[in-house]
């Protein structure tokens, strides 16, 4: 018999941690990565988010790609919500390095520390790091 | 112990895909399981058959396919990313109307559904790039 803790063939739910790194534009990182976790949601696993260093840009407010004729695709990480993807994290040194504050993304972050976020790796079955 | 493995750079450029490489040839020579390794980002240029590099050099295309031949490894390629790069199977290429494909032997072109499966099923999914 399938508890509730399985997927439908079967298989374990495991947590996911998506740690995003990188700037939205310049490299193509950030919106393959949002495909994986897109793609992934429909697998009901436990996912989070992680958002440090210049991936913090991932979902800042504001994002105007015309200059440099690319989509802008900040608005689909508002669709996460949608797909139960909750667990979103903003690395607190990062988010002091670069002058923003939790007000300043699309959409609602938790601020953890560097060891906090240590912490929440740990507890992880899989790391995918973009 | 059951692995997977992701590779996220292309080959020659970057020393991710031969370190991946050494790690599954290593991993299967300790009697370990390879459950998938999938190629995501630059990394499915891992995967055309057109690549020749010079003969005094390794052949990083050519050594995917024998440890597909020789272990029975599943090396998926992701389709979006592919698409991008210009890595295509046969029926790949046929539905784009395009005139030829490249899809090197012991690959196959599937979905991100593939890598987060992979995530699921093994013990441990290790990731090679930056």
């Amino acid at each position: 018999m399938m508890s509730d803790e399985m997927m439908e063939d079967g298989g374990p739910v495991k947590k996911f941690l998506y740690m995003n790194r990188k700037a939205p534009y310049g490299t193509v990182y950030a919106l393959e990565s949002l495909e994986v976790v897109l793609i992934g949601a429909a697998f009901e696993q436990d996912v989070s988010l992680v958002f440090a260093d210049d991936g913090l840009y991932q979902i800042a407010k504001g994002q105007d790609t015309a200059g440099i004729e690319m989509k802008n695709f900040s608005p689909t990480y508002r669709a996460l919500e949608m797909y139960d993807v909750e667990q979103l994290y903003v690395e607190k040194e990062s988010l002091e390095a670069r002058g923003l504050t939790a007000e300043d993304f699309v959409v609602e972050v938790e601020v953890k520390t560097a060891e906090e976020i240590r912490d929440l790796m740990e507890e992880q079955d899989v790391v995918l790091s973009f | 112990m059951k692995f997977s493995i992701q590779v996220n750079e292309g080959p020659y450029t970057h020393q991710a895909s031969d370190s991946a490489f050494k790690f599954a040839s290593a991993a299967l020579e300790k009697g370990h399981e390879i459950f998938r390794i999938f190629f995501y980002h630059d990394g499915v240029n891992n995967a055309t058959r057109l690549t020749t590099p010079p003969q005094d050099d390794r052949h990083i295309v050519n050594r995917w396919s024998d440890l597909a031949d020789k272990h029975g490894v599943d090396l998926v390629v992701c389709v979006a990313a592919a698409q991008r790069r210009g890595i295509a199977d046969a029926d790949e290429s046929k539905r784009n109307g395009k005139d030829a494909d490249n899809l090197a032997p012991g690959f196959r072109i599937s979905g991100l559904g593939q890598l987060i499966e992979a995530g699921i099923q093994a013990d441990r999914l290790v990731v090679f790039g930056d």
